[in-house]
């Protein structure tokens, strides 16, 4: 599993409630929600992204409301990965159960620059930067999250073992 | 080594005779809440999986509050979901408009949560009920559904901060002010992943609304758990109200803490949270230059009767300044029907305030009071993000219902009297 595209890099706090305003969540479906993924702080994110881009982001992504309509946005833009310096809990633990790779790697996530060609490798954790050549090495995830991961997420892997 | 008071209550849910920080365990679930945000997800979710059955019809709560009474045709139709599904699986702890609450003001009221429990809700506030000397956490849809599937959820045990509290706040002073303070110290990723744990002897100074303000925002300083010990104060809360028998746990005396930070409350003074950030703590003293357009007192943080009381005390008898809206919302039903009782509605309408039916609404910017590009609100809710309550140029306060209600009257942020 892997991704490679182009970077849309944000600040430290990026919180649930720019990722997906909650005037839209009157609703849960996701296309007609991602149509509003980031609206609050970059009403253009929408219009750029292709699938496989990368968000990269300071500390504490995902702060604030544990709505899942966050991290399902993001998904759905086709967005290939999240690499962050940190992530707050409810929306770490939401990405892995709904399958939207997420990588902590504060290295990267403070070197690489918007616009960037960035290429990652889920299996190794590898980053490459490819517009600066740099690589870096994100931490792994533990077995336990690894396993919910590769069965496409909780509900999956919960059927699995029943 | 010894555990913290949230090990304790997880090593009981997961079967365990001990378990250490960072540990993965899978434990039972006393209740798993959703409200008519969430649960929508979660069900879609639960049926894709195919699941057929909840795992205790008695164990799941579903509130609706963020946007009931309906804000609009699609709001409607979430709610409509949830009723069917709760309908479908004949779940006891359903609440519709006529019952319902905002859901943190409402579970602990109506004694569905109690000590010792283990509990998981699709809300980032269900932190809230470790007042009570529960383990509860916020997540997400799916672990909802998950839980509702099977009555577990898997946890990383977490590692925890102590926080040492001494003396009495002073009289213009609550909750809200000692948690806002304690996230300006420590900022908005202060306690990721871990346990805030409050002891002391200060904690005996401290009301039960209090403590349930304190740990409703621990999840703004990223903590997973908020928790108190259980004293007197929580047994005589929970006494003829908690539908199961409290189980109450206590911290080891050799339990590892990655520090301890002390508070003396006697020190706390009126608190405000500036834009755009919980943690931008000033305080209210400093920003009495701040015009403000808008006051609203309500929420899971501060809907709940000793904040009417104190918002009545300021109010009683005064008028709102020209120019800034008012708007009380009792969190609870019961809430609403004491604030009449008590005669604290009318008060609120003489001195030119509108007071509303339960609902979560204005605080995340769904409805009954969102800004305009440039205004500016002084709110007892507990987030200020860009946006939060309606336009991306709008300001959001946070303040107690004590400064919220002086404010409303001078029409900038003022420090509330000591009365």
């Amino acid at each position: 599993m892997n991704t490679q595209g182009k970077v849309f890099k944000y600040p430290d706090n990026v919180d649930t409630d720019v990722i997906i305003p909650a005037r839209y969540l009157n609703s849960s479906d996701a296309k007609e929600l991602a149509q509003h993924c980031m609206e609050d702080i970059d009403a253009d994110f929408v219009n750029k992204v292709k699938a496989g881009d990368v968000m990269v982001a300071g500390w504490n992504f995902g702060c604030g409301s544990s709505r899942e309509h966050a991290p399902l946005v993001i998904k759905t833009c086709e967005t290939g990965c999240v690499i962050a310096k940190s992530f707050a809990r409810i929306f770490y633990r939401n990405a892995i159960n709904i399958g939207l790779p997420i990588l902590e790697c504060p290295e990267a996530a403070e070197e690489i620059s918007a616009g960037d060609e960035v290429s990652v490798d889920f299996t190794t954790g590898v980053i490459t930067d490819i517009t600066t050549g740099k690589t870096y090495k994100a931490q792994p995830f533990p077995e336990f999250i690894q396993n919910i991961i590769e069965k496409g997420g909780l509900l999956k892997s919960l059927k699995e073992k029943e | 080594m010894g555990m913290t008071m949230t090990q304790k209550i997880l090593a009981a849910h997961a079967g365990l005779d001990s378990v250490t920080a960072g540990q993965l365990i899978s434990a039972k679930l006393d209740i798993v809440l959703g409200n008519d945000i969430t649960t929508p997800v979660a069900i879609n979710e639960f049926n894709k999986a195919g699941f057929d059955k909840v795992f205790d019809k008695d164990k799941v709560a579903i509130v609706l509050d963020h946007f009931v009474p309906n804000k609009d045709i699609k709001a409607a139709t979430q709610s409509k979901q949830c009723r069917d599904f709760a309908c479908s699986h004949c779940v006891s702890h359903f609440y519709d408009v006529g019952k319902m609450g905002v859901e943190h003001a409402l579970l602990p009221e109506q004694g569905v949560v109690t000590a010792g429990d283990c509990i998981i809700g699709a809300d980032s506030h269900t932190c809230t009920y470790g007042a009570l000397g529960a383990f509860s956490t916020g997540v997400g849809s799916t672990d909802m559904a998950a839980g509702m599937a099977t009555g577990t959820a898997w946890f990383k045990v977490p590692s925890a901060i102590k926080f040492n509290l001494t003396g009495k706040l002073p009289k213009n002073c609550g909750g809200k002010d000692v948690i806002l303070t304690i996230i300006g110290m420590i900022g908005v990723d202060g306690a990721l992943y871990k346990s805030m744990e409050f002891v002391g002897d200060g904690v005996k100074n401290l009301t039960m609304d209090d403590r349930l303000c304190i740990c409703n925002m621990a999840i703004e300083a990223g903590a997973k758990n908020g928790i108190f010990p259980v004293d007197d104060v929580t047994m005589a809360y929970l006494t003829g109200r908690s539908e199961r028998e409290p189980v109450i746990y206590a911290a080891d005396p050799d339990a590892e803490y990655e520090k301890t930070i002390d508070i003396d409350l006697s020190a706390i003074t009126p608190t405000v949270s500036c834009p755009h950030l919980p943690e931008n703590t000033h305080p209210a003293a400093e920003l009495t230059d701040i015009k403000i357009d808008q006051v609203v007192i309500g929420s899971c943080t501060n809907g709940r009767m000793e904040d009417m009381e104190n918002a009545y005390k300021v109010l009683k008898g005064n008028k709102v300044a020209d120019g800034v809206r008012c708007i009380i919302i009792p969190a609870t039903m019961q809430i609403m029907k004491e604030c009449i009782e008590r005669g604290y509605v009318t008060a609120f309408m003489e001195a030119g305030a509108v007071v509303s039916t339960p609902t979560c609404g204005p605080c995340l910017g769904g409805y009954m009071g969102i800004l305009a590009a440039g205004e500016r609100c002084v709110a007892t809710t507990n987030r200020n993000f860009v946006g939060r309550m309606g336009h991306v140029d709008s300001e959001v306060y946070l303040a107690s219902p004590q400064t919220a209600a002086s404010s409303a009257l001078t029409g900038h942020i003022t420090v509330p009297k000591e009365v």
